[in-house]
């Protein structure tokens, strides 16, 4: 028996050399690469723009001598990229929408990123500043996106002017039963303040107001104010009870599929839904969104993609070339329009694709006002309780005591 | 009752407990997997080091070493028989249920979440970090990086070209001086790519010195040089620095401080701003007394709790009584094809519970759901109370009945037929010799089960988040609808669009936990004693 167990010993320790002799063979080939070519530049994209990033970054990587990895992240990518960061296993750089700025710096994810003046002025205005947060640009934007008035031309030839207008020839085509809805727009059961918020600003209502910087004032909160009771009555007028133009049943699952199913004439979306739309083979264009009679322009929110230099990452120096001077050429965001068709936010690029898009220009005019997406932390505070409150007014619910619920729950969270 | 089914079985194996049991022989195989099996615990062991090690977590390495020798000496030494039993399950016990329980319930006594997520040394970096700004109307130079001595240890220069003047200057930790035209050789963009006395590192190089090069910064009368990327380099000043005499941080510029705050984790000014960059610190009971005190939490508790129960109950027992209607019905033998019966009752049971919810909430659809055009209503399903209530204990129905239906058609098979044909000859009703013999028998086996699902029901987050996400909500209180479990609820206070709250997430899951505990508890006491009354 103690021999047999010497023998086990023995064949147990081979075990632990050989395990061991693979991991050190492992470790000091990795110190090696990063001594000689300077280590592995990690990027953090959704799973489309991981595909058209790819090259990018190879040519990066082999211009500079470094390896340069691009992981797709296909879920959750801003609370994965914060938790990884926290644990000092997150990427150099990752690839996101703006309003996540706010968020990303409250948890000194992201560093800021200093731009020349000739680089700041090649971009679209509105994406400089949608990036700018506390008076620093905190990533470089490449990609705009906001929503437009997307309409069945056989259905509907003529663009309307107001959203009275639209809904009388919606009510037209349901009485003819050509639709079954006046129009497509994303509510269901819990609301949806993004995709509100046009019809909102158009009654007179607002979310925060603006500081002296030009930043929004979380302090100035516009739920509950006079301005939103009289915006959302104007909404609840067309909700379930009233005209039947805004509904619970239509979610962001079916509003597309209902527009392309032509049981709807008008849909509101961005630019994302453009190859279904293209794909269904409907005769389609793209107007600004049409505000109430008599009431203020509908601004949607303009929303900004763009690169992050991660505060934590190993390689920061690269990392900030890569984003500051790398990403800030044209041929990057032509790529990445190619993989998905949002407006490029670098002006040389949108020119670029303009040509054979025409739909570009469309968005672009139908944002050309729109109010850039708030970036402060005290936005995560509104979607939920705004939302629900959409929701419930949409369903018929008394509109003072909603907003006034609902304000005092946004101002709870605020800190 | 129950020793009599586990009779046949026993009888078998008696005769070799009264055996005292010889010691097995040592076969070639059991020494070899023992090996492969303890060589593999140490492989991993030396692969958890590594990080330990790099991190300096020493504690956690004395953890992980006296683990594995205990391991290895438990498995090499022929003593401690009932340990070898005892230890796997214990670790995974340890490593599975305690640990996570002990980390929440430490968690629920912190502020962490979103804005306190690091330590305070974490959010001073990023406050000084983010305060960098370019210093207005200074000069964007090109940059090389260079140093005196060796590529990877030497000491760092930033050779900056003045793109209007081209004129090239050094840059170190001293200053900025001048280089002289003849002693450089400037590419067409203004970056130097040869300089006398200077060793030009290249990308790589200057990558593997990352963080030096972003934290080197030359001085000037302005502010300080700094680099942005690999190419460019920039005059940039800090404008919110850390002093360690006052614990506070102050702006350069407007002279404003922000204390720090140790109740609050956070740099709070005189007028009451708060620097969003904070820290995680502990805040006692806070996160318990804001249960019980905020009125938008308290107020919605009970009701919640209250339609969790019901909602537990009425899945588990409604799937039960379905199930078990379904099984006896199968198990008459008059019935024919019963296979295929059993089969197309199992069908829902192998569907991805996840894409059937998904498919139930669209078929709930007021406008475009099947159930409304089938049957011609206009149900407003999700957005009243009751019918939304109703449609989630339905879809639970659907989707949990088979399961109660497969574990009932096992235990009614594994009842004695002669049983109920006793009853029957003694002259009782079907029913009689139902609810006399067979439901108490069956109940004895499936109890267990019936508890164990009342458990998982309780906090069945996906049947409710993938249906009707909590709702219809009251108009004037998003934070608790009328269908939301206490871990929606949870979910949505702590991970909803509010950002994360992960201390006060911890403290409503301790809540939860007790709760479903003692329930639990209770239940099984009372089965005990259901047992010892039947058998």
């Amino acid at each position: 028996m103690r021999i047999r167990t010497a023998g086990v010993v023995a064949a147990g320790l081979a075990l632990v050399l050989a395990s061991a002799g693979c991991g050190g063979g492992d470790e000091p080939a990795d110190d090696k690469a990063a001594k000689t070519d300077g280590g592995k530049l990690v990027i953090w994209a959704d799973d489309k723009r991981t595909a058209a990033l790819k090259p990018f970054a190879e040519k990066f990587g082999q211009a500079n001598g470094v390896t340069v990895e691009v992981q797709a992240v296909s879920k959750d990518l801003q609370t994965n990229f914060v938790t990884a960061s926290q644990q000092g296993s997150g990427p150099d750089v990752v690839v996101g929408a703006h309003d996540w700025i706010g968020n990303l710096v409250q948890n000194g994810a992201i560093d800021p990123v200093q731009l020349s003046a000739t680089q700041k002025s090649s971009f679209n205005e509105k994406a400089i500043t949608a990036t700018t947060f506390n008076g620093q640009i905190y990533g470089v934007p490449y990609a705009m996106e906001n929503l437009a008035l997307i309409r069945n031309t056989e259905l509907a030839p003529e663009a309307p002017k107001t959203i009275e207008e639209l809904v009388a020839t919606g009510k037209k085509l349901q009485a003819e039963k050509k639709v079954s809805e006046i129009l497509c727009l994303q509510v269901g059961q819990t609301g949806d303040s993004y995709h509100i918020y046009p019809f909102y600003t158009s009654g007179g209502g607002y979310l925060f107001g603006t500081a002296a910087n030009g930043d929004y004032d979380p302090k100035d909160l516009g739920v509950g104010k006079p301005e939103s009771i009289a915006a959302f009555e104007k909404i609840k007028a067309l909700g379930e009870k009233g005209a039947g133009a805004f509904k619970r049943s239509i979610t962001g699952e079916n509003y597309s599929a209902t527009f392309t199913g032509k049981k709807c004439a008008y849909m509101v979306s961005g630019p994302w839904v453009v190859p279904d739309v293209k794909k269904a083979n409907i005769s389609y264009d793209i107007t600004p969104i049409p505000g109430f009679a008599g009431g203020k322009e509908a601004q949607p929110f303009v929303g900004v993609q763009a690169f992050y230099v991660a505060a934590k990452g190993k390689n920061k120096a690269l990392a900030q070339e890569f984003v500051a001077n790398y990403t800030t050429q044209p041929e990057l965001a032509v790529a990445l329009y190619n993989a998905e068709p949002r407006p490029p936010a670098l002006t040389a690029a949108l020119d670029q694709v303009k040509g054979n898009d025409p739909d570009l220009a469309k968005f672009q005019e139908a944002g050309k006002n729109g109010h850039v997406l708030p970036a402060i932390p005290a936005m995560a505070a509104i979607w939920d309780p705004f939302g629900k409150a959409e929701a419930a007014i949409v369903g018929g619910a008394d509109v003072t005591s909603t907003l006034t619920g609902a304000a005092k729950a946004i101002s709870g969270q605020i800190k | 009752m129950s020793t009599q089914l586990a009779e046949p079985g026993s009888d078998l194996r008696t005769p070799a407990r009264g055996v005292a049991r010889r010691e097995r022989p040592v076969t070639a195989a059991g020494l070899l997997t023992k090996a492969i099996l303890l060589g593999l615990v140490v492989a991993i062991a030396i692969w958890a080091a590594m990080p330990l090690i790099d991190a300096g977590a020493w504690v956690g390495l004395a953890v992980l070493v006296v683990g594995t020798v205990g391991l290895c000496y438990l498995y090499l030494t022929p003593r401690h028989i009932p340990a070898k039993y005892l230890v796997p399950g214990t670790l995974f016990l340890l490593a599975f249920q305690v640990f996570p329980v002990l980390y929440t319930a430490s968690t629920a006594f912190t502020n962490f979440g979103d804005g306190h997520r690091g330590s305070k040394e974490d959010a001073i970096v990023a406050i000084q970090t983010s305060s960098v700004t370019q210093v207005p109307g200074s000069t964007e130079y090109a940059l090389s990086v260079a140093t005196t001595g060796d590529p990877a240890t030497g000491p760092l220069v930033f050779l900056v070209t003045d793109p209007t003047t081209g004129v090239v200057s050094a840059g170190d930790t001293e200053g900025l001086r001048t280089l002289s035209a003849a002693d450089v050789t400037v590419a067409p963009g203004g970056k130097v790519t040869a300089a006398d006395g200077y060793t030009l590192l290249n990308f790589g190089q200057v990558n593997a010195r990352s963080q030096e090069v972003t934290d080197f910064a030359v001085p000037t009368s302005g502010g300080a040089i700094r680099s942005s990327g690999l190419s460019r380099a920039y005059e940039g000043k800090a404008l919110r620095a850390y002093d360690a005499g006052c614990d506070c941080v102050r702006d350069t510029v407007t002279g404003k401080t922000w204390t720090a705050d140790a109740d609050l984790g956070a740099f709070v000014a005189a007028d009451g701003e708060r620097l969003i960059q904070g820290w995680q610190v502990n805040v006692g009971l806070n996160n318990f007394a804001r249960l019980i005190t905020d009125s938008t939490i308290s107020g919605p508790f009970l009701s919640t709790l209250v339609w969790n129960l019901v909602f537990a109950i009425g899945s588990t027992g409604g799937t039960f009584v379905l199930g078990l209607l379904c099984a006896l019905a199968l198990h008459s033998p008059r019935v024919r094809g019963r296979n295929i019966y059993r089969v197309l009752l199992i069908l829902p049971y192998a569907m991805p519970a996840f894409a059937m919810l998904l498919i139930w909430r669209d078929m709930f659809n007021t406008d475009f759901g099947l159930i409304n055009n089938l049957f011609g209503l206009d149900v407003d399903w999700f957005g009243q109370e009751w019918s939304a209530r109703l449609a989630v204990i339905g879809v639970q129905l659907w989707l949990g009945y088979p399961y109660m239906f497969l574990v009932a058609t096992g235990a009614l098979q594994a009842i004695p037929a002669e049983l109920t044909e006793a009853s029957s000859i003694d002259g009782a009703s079907p029913w009689q010799s139902f609810r006399r013999v067979t439901l108490p028998l069956l109940l004895v086996a499936l109890s267990p089960l019936l508890i164990s699902s009342f458990a998982y029901n309780f906090n069945n987050f996906n049947a409710i988040h993938l249906t009707s996400e909590g709702g219809p909500f009251p108009a004037d209180n998003s934070s608790v609808g009328a269908t939301d479990l206490l871990i929606t609820y949870t979910y949505r206070l702590a991970f909803g669009a509010a950002g994360a709250q992960y201390g006060f997430a911890a403290a409503v899951s301790v809540f939860i936990f007790a709760l479903v505990a003692i329930i639990s508890a209770v239940s099984f006491r009372r089965t005990r004693q259901q047992e010892e009354v039947y058998t």
